[in-house]
């Protein structure tokens, strides 16, 4: 975002730069753990020593939305909770990805019940749904393989209508 | 079974025969007693030197749905000095559902009593903060009632808006 | 960013933040903050929310809120049959998720008087023994982690992934496995993960002597938690308070003792026991415990006898597959038993079982028919954090991540 943005035709030097900037980004994606159950233990244990998930460039699991990029849910969501992951996503810079993890955030998994939500989809734009109750880690690196390659395709100009309306105040 | 017909018999002479009921089915002892005498019994059961039940396991309740007493509350209770698990009973009949709390015996009935309110809606009369333990308090319903559907009813528990 | 609706509205929480019933510290009503540690915290274990009120760094009063993982379990129990239940029951304590499957189905057969066969019940205690191991592996890493030891939480899952390779092999999943049934335990257990297991627990003691050089003679560890969270043991027992918790104040209690099941009375253990209650003996008594649960391995594999893993009972064991696809009578058994359920005697029963949390009880109602009429879980985790406003008073904010950290609270199972 910001210099990069502004370029918006396709020319030798425009699309370089897109290949560049999208390298770096798919590279170093750092996932915010939105651990909330028993997904959240598969979470870590695919960030222990036997399923590395910093050779694929998550070297830091950031609890604070203010530095990542990727929210992986994890667990069930109840409508109380909704409201916090929501706030949280917020949060979260621009550009941002969600990853649904397990059963329970695709669909509601096995509760159907009176307090669970019947799938994240219902207020996050989902990126990539994963399936398994709980999913096994190489799962999980599946499914952040999928979203780096789905970084590795976007341009400059795909975030361009995100840009603030307060830069454009200040630039009259 | 000696330590069961030794709590039969000392129960029966502190707190009198008529008071009180005995049911001994599938390996559990359990008393039932009125609502109006439950908190004297209660006394009696953690201070009497013999019995001594200091520890409150759980407490619950049961909602028969066709039933004139609609509800039953049970408490979970253990003896260290006689390693032995207690049950007992009272049960609610009209509306409002009132009920002593038992938290001034026990200090563990607080939180039990108040996930007792939250999914039944039993009133708990003296106890010190008697509040919603899982639901939000906006809540309207009290879920574990029987009339209460599995499925929930849309809109009483509003979600976020989704972005665009 | 959206404004949070009304219905969640936190308007009873503040008033009893704000009772002032035990202020003793000066001008406390100067420069005091309201604070809230969210539920989503890297340290609290799941999605616990504490509102603190704070004057400079030392907590006057604390108030936790539950619920964010409220999936109403005990409603959906009561709308299935006992044999579908089981799957559920694995997510209660997501650490140590058989255990969880053993306690489970030991409660339902007493209530309808189902006996397991002998070999059946050995392997459940093997499996249930390597459980405690693997919920004690989270326990120590992720609280060493909390503390700043972060190297143990890498050290432990480590361990932790052995255990799983096991049950792997041997129930088919690793985590949630959902693998003992009513009359028994689903598979049998083969040569190979007999070996599998007897190589892990020959490397295990090293491992843990690895672990323990690590941070026992480390200054700022044992600092850090000496005399931090004492829990006196009249407040224990008043606070319904169990399992490790509980030992670590003094009192010798222990459901594999007191009321043995499954054959805990045929193999010889110790309960250890500290006496100060602070968290540097929870977390040494956590230690003791998975030593322990080794020596009781060590036994069940040299006792484990021959024979068969589901009883025999037409009525209400589900027959071997085999027989189900050739023969009239056991389908028909089959039929009826998945579709109408297992039928109970009328009455209530109530077991507990030693988790490696404290004592998870399974109050059980029927009325005959296949579904209960209420099911209560009666979790340890609940029990246990009641005492946690009690125990941050006082206290610094770093202090609260490791009172946290030793009463080990898992909100799958506190929240139900």
């Amino acid at each position: 975002m910001g210099l990069e943005a502004k370029l918006t035709q396709d020319g030798f030097v425009t699309t370089t730069i897109d290949a560049v900037v999208a390298w770096a980004r798919k590279s170093s994606v750092w996932p915010m753990p939105m651990g909330i159950s028993c997904c959240a233990i598969e979470m870590i244990a695919a960030a222990d020593p036997k399923y590395d998930i910093s050779r694929f460039g998550s070297e830091v699991m950031r609890f604070t939305p203010r530095q990542c990029d990727l929210m992986i849910v994890a667990g069930t969501v109840t409508y109380k909770m909704a409201q916090v992951v929501k706030r949280i996503y917020d949060q979260m810079p621009d550009p941002k990805w969600v990853i649904a993890m397990g059963a329970c955030t695709s669909s509601g998994g096995m509760y159907r019940s009176y307090s669970v939500v019947q799938g994240i989809d219902q207020f996050l734009p989902v990126d990539v749904y994963t399936a398994g109750c709980p999913p096994r880690p190489e799962n999980l690196l599946n499914a952040l393989i999928t979203i780096q390659e789905k970084i590795g395709k976007t341009r400059a100009r795909d975030f361009q209508d995100i840009i603030q309306p307060k830069t454009e105040i200040a630039n009259n | 079974m000696e330590v069961k017909e030794l709590i039969i018999k000392k129960v029966k002479e502190g707190f009198g025969e008529t008071n009180v009921e005995v049911v001994d089915a599938l390996g559990d002892l359990s008393f039932t007693v009125s609502k109006d005498k439950l908190v004297e019994f209660a006394k009696f059961l953690k201070t009497n030197s013999d019995l001594e039940f200091i520890m409150c396991k759980d407490v619950t309740a049961i909602d028969w749905a066709t039933r004139k007493k609609r509800f039953t509350t049970v408490y979970h209770l253990y003896s260290f000095k006689l390693n032995f698990n207690l049950r007992v009973k009272a049960n609610l009949d009209e509306e409002p559902y009132q009920v002593d709390s038992v938290s001034s015996i026990w200090e563990s009935a607080n939180w039990y009593e108040r996930e007792t309110f939250d999914m039944y809606g039993i009133d708990f009369k003296n106890h010190p903060d008697l509040r919603r333990m899982y639901m939000p308090e906006g809540f309207q319903y009290y879920p574990l009632r029987k009339d209460f559907p599995v499925l929930g009813i849309p809109g009483s528990l509003p979600l976020p808006q989704k972005p665009e | 960013m959206e404004k949070i609706h009304n219905v969640y509205s936190d308007e009873k929480i503040y008033k009893k933040l704000l009772e002032d019933k035990n202020i003793t510290i000066e001008d406390a009503l100067d420069n005091e903050m309201v604070i809230n540690m969210g539920p989503q915290h890297p340290a609290t274990h799941g999605v616990l929310r504490i509102v603190l009120r704070l004057d400079g760094e030392t907590v006057v009063k604390a108030v936790p809120e539950l619920g964010y993982l409220h999936r109403g379990y005990e409603k959906m129990a009561e709308d299935m049959s006992f044999i579908e239940f089981i799957p559920h029951t694995d997510r209660l304590d997501y650490t140590a998720t058989l255990c969880n499957n053993v306690a489970y189905v030991l409660a339902v057969e007493k209530l309808a008087g189902i006996e397991a066969p002998k070999r059946a019940q050995w392997i459940r205690m093997i499996v249930a023994e390597l459980s405690r191991i693997a919920a004690h592996m989270v326990a120590i890493g992720t609280f060493a982690m909390d503390v700043g030891a972060v190297t143990m939480v890498m050290w432990t899952f480590r361990e932790r992934e052995r255990i799983q390779e096991i049950f792997d092999r041997l129930a088919g999943a690793r985590f949630t496995t959902s693998y003992t049934r009513l009359g028994g335990v689903a598979a049998d257990l083969d040569d190979v993960t007999l070996k599998l297991i007897r190589d892990f627990l020959d490397s295990f003691d090293k491992e843990l002597n690895d672990m323990d050089s690590l941070v026992l003679h480390n200054r700022i560890f044992i600092d850090r938690l000496e005399g931090v969270g004492i829990l006196s043991k009249a407040d224990a027992i008043a606070y319904g308070i169990t399992g490790p918790n509980l030992r670590a104040s003094g009192v010798e209690y222990d459901v594999r003792r007191a009321n043995p099941y499954l054959f805990y009375n045929e193999v010889d253990f110790k309960i250890p026991t500290y006496s100060e209650g602070d968290s540097l003996a929870r977390y040494f008594l956590r230690g003791d415990e998975v030593r322990e649960s080794v020596k009781i391995l060590y036994q069940c594999l040299d006792k484990i006898p021959q024979g068969e893993v589901m009883a025999n009972d037409p009525k209400k064991v589900l027959p071997p597959k085999t027989e189900i696809y050739s023969r009239m009578e056991e389908l028909i058994h089959d039929f009826m038993i998945i579709n109408y359920g297992i039928n109970p005697p009328v009455g209530d029963s109530f077991f507990s079982a030693e988790n490696p949390k404290g004592e998870l009880g399974f109050y059980i109602v029927s009325n005959g028919e296949g579904q209960p009429w209420k099911m209560k879980i009666r979790s340890p985790s609940f029990c246990n954090l009641q005492v946690l406003s009690k125990l941050c008073e006082g206290a610094m904010i770093s202090d609260v991540i490791a009172i946290i950290g030793s009463l080990d609270p898992v909100m799958g199972e506190a929240d139900k």
